[in-house]
């Protein structure tokens, strides 16, 4: 379980995070919906400990772990994965490599065992084939898919996705959603996303949370929170300023 | 006023946090893993690809000052003394400085496009999430390959001046050949060569630790990029100058 406490970050005169309070439950579908720059890439930042806040608190499994040194975040970050934006693949190494990098890294593992897993990760993005591609070469939806299969060879108990849709035409957006809801089915990890779109996140998620102005003004599952009377999730719709 | 204490005031942060870097790579370089094959994939970067163009340029130093150090030399009639000038200052200065500005302007400065690029692209953020630190895994590697090849770069750089002196000096204006080295024999000393060498080592660690420090605090996107290796280049070679002086005046003064 995931919960932020009163989280709290600026930067410089920037308050971006004004107190935001979650919990994220084990083995679901989180989204975290908001307007662009609400602060939804700086929350999910501070939960794997890319960000340290101004004050608040982050337990994953009941560890706080705003305090905690480099060494000992690193541990945490182990049950983490993360898909970035625009991928973050290594673009000086191949498709293959760089799912397979984290297994490399990270896991101790036999040659061969390694192999099994970047082929079935590689496979599992419908991407067999362009394995000695390297990243400048795929389109954006391909280099999602690859990020998606890096993210997810380690089998992490947690996966973070900042934006997994975003820049897609509608078909590469409902195949990416597919595929991660497949996944989830098989793997059973937590997931927590961040997005802006609407569609897909109630088709994908077990449960929202809407980020405005720095801080959580609605929760709730997909039918609690676009029932008509959700006065919050109305003013998003609309795109009303005052939350 | 206020610029310039301002100016002043960013140059010593950005002191600070460049030797932050510096004792985090120490602390980093004696944990294992020792990743290797990194070393030796910046090593071959940084020297075995900067061979040719340290050579090129280390020719033509030798030649022009052999040119003009004949000019000089036979007012007094003493053009013999060309060899072992331009021996000392290959040894103590022209190679390890200038073959130190050519790697800058060749390595330092793709090493600082290569990590801003890395760091705008969130690839940097990516190692951090994955447990591995990217000063250990980006930046120690790269110093290794700075302290390891500067020397050898330098020392080609020496010898193919020397060499391109001695062609210019002996085949083209017609110094004798046996008197040119002579005098080479006579002027230079082992620690001529030594001290270049030492030179060498902190250039090396200079220009990879500067570029690796921009490269790294990269912001903006491609601009950002820019930036950052422009900054590399000029405050590497900059510094290279400066810590030049001091060397000098530590060892030869």
């Amino acid at each position: 379980m995931i919960r932020i406490v009163n989280l709290k970050k600026s930067f410089g005169n920037q308050e971006v995070l004004k107190g935001v309070n979650l919990t994220i439950q084990t083995g679901s579908i989180n989204v975290i919906l908001g307007r662009s720059g609400a602060g939804k890439s700086v929350l999910i930042k501070h939960i794997i400990g890319l960000l340290k806040p101004d004050s608040g608190e982050i337990y994953i499994d009941d560890v706080e772990i705003t305090q905690l040194d480099d060494r000992e975040m690193n541990k945490i970050r182990e049950r983490f994965s993360m898909l970035f934006q625009e991928g973050a693949l290594f673009d000086s190494i191949t498709v293959w490599d760089n799912v397979a990098f984290p297994l490399r890294e990270r896991l101790n593992l036999p040659k061969s065992e390694i192999d099994t897993r970047v082929a079935k990760g590689i496979k599992d993005v419908e991407l067999t084939g362009m394995e000695h591609k390297l990243p400048a070469e795929l389109s954006g939806g391909m280099k999602k898919r690859v990020a998606l299969a890096r993210a997810l060879v380690t089998n992490p108990k947690i996966v973070l996705f900042d934006e997994p849709t975003a820049g897609l035409d509608p078909i590469t957006e409902n195949s990416i959603r597919d595929l991660i809801m497949r996944l989830h089915k098989t793997q059973k990890s937590t997931y927590v996303m961040i997005s802006h779109n609407i569609e897909f996140t109630m088709k994908i998620a077990d449960k929202i949370a809407l980020l405005f102005d720095g801080k959580i003004i609605a929760e709730g599952t997909p039918d609690e929170l676009f029932s008509s009377d959700n006065a919050a999730m109305a003013h998003y719709m609309n795109g009303n300023k005052t939350g | 006023m206020s610029f310039i204490l301002h100016w002043l005031k960013n140059q010593l942060a950005d002191l600070g946090r460049i030797f932050t870097m510096f004792t985090d790579a120490v602390r980093w370089s004696v944990i294992p893993p020792l990743r290797i094959k990194n070393c030796i994939k910046q090593m071959e970067f940084v020297g075995v690809k900067s061979f040719s163009i340290v050579m090129f340029t280390g020719i033509f130093t030798g030649a022009v000052l052999a040119l003009h150090g004949y000019e000089t030399f036979s007012i007094i009639n003493m053009e013999t003394m060309v060899g072992g000038t331009v021996a000392v200052a290959m040894a103590r200065e022209m190679g390890p400085v200038l073959a130190s500005i050519m790697v800058v302007a060749r390595a330092g400065s793709a090493m600082a496009a290569e990590l801003g690029t890395m760091r705008v692209t969130e690839q940097i953020d990516a190692l951090v999430t994955m447990s591995i630190n990217p000063v250990k895994y980006l930046v120690v590697p790269r110093l290794i390959a700075g302290i390891t090849m500067m020397p050898i770069l330098a020392s080609i750089f020496s010898l193919t001046g020397f060499a391109g002196s001695y062609f210019v000096g002996v085949k083209l204006l017609g110094i004798n050949s046996g008197l040119f080295m002579a005098n080479v024999t006579d002027i230079v000393k082992l620690e001529d060569y030594t001290h270049g060498m030492v030179k060498a080592v902190v250039f090396g660690l200079l220009l990879t630790l500067i570029a690796c420090f921009h490269g790294f605090n990269a912001r903006g996107g491609a601009e950002g990029v820019g930036k950052a290796t422009n900054k590399a280049v000029v405050s590497g070679c900059v510094a290279i100058v400066v810590a030049d002086y001091f060397l000098s005046a530590l060892m030869f003064g």
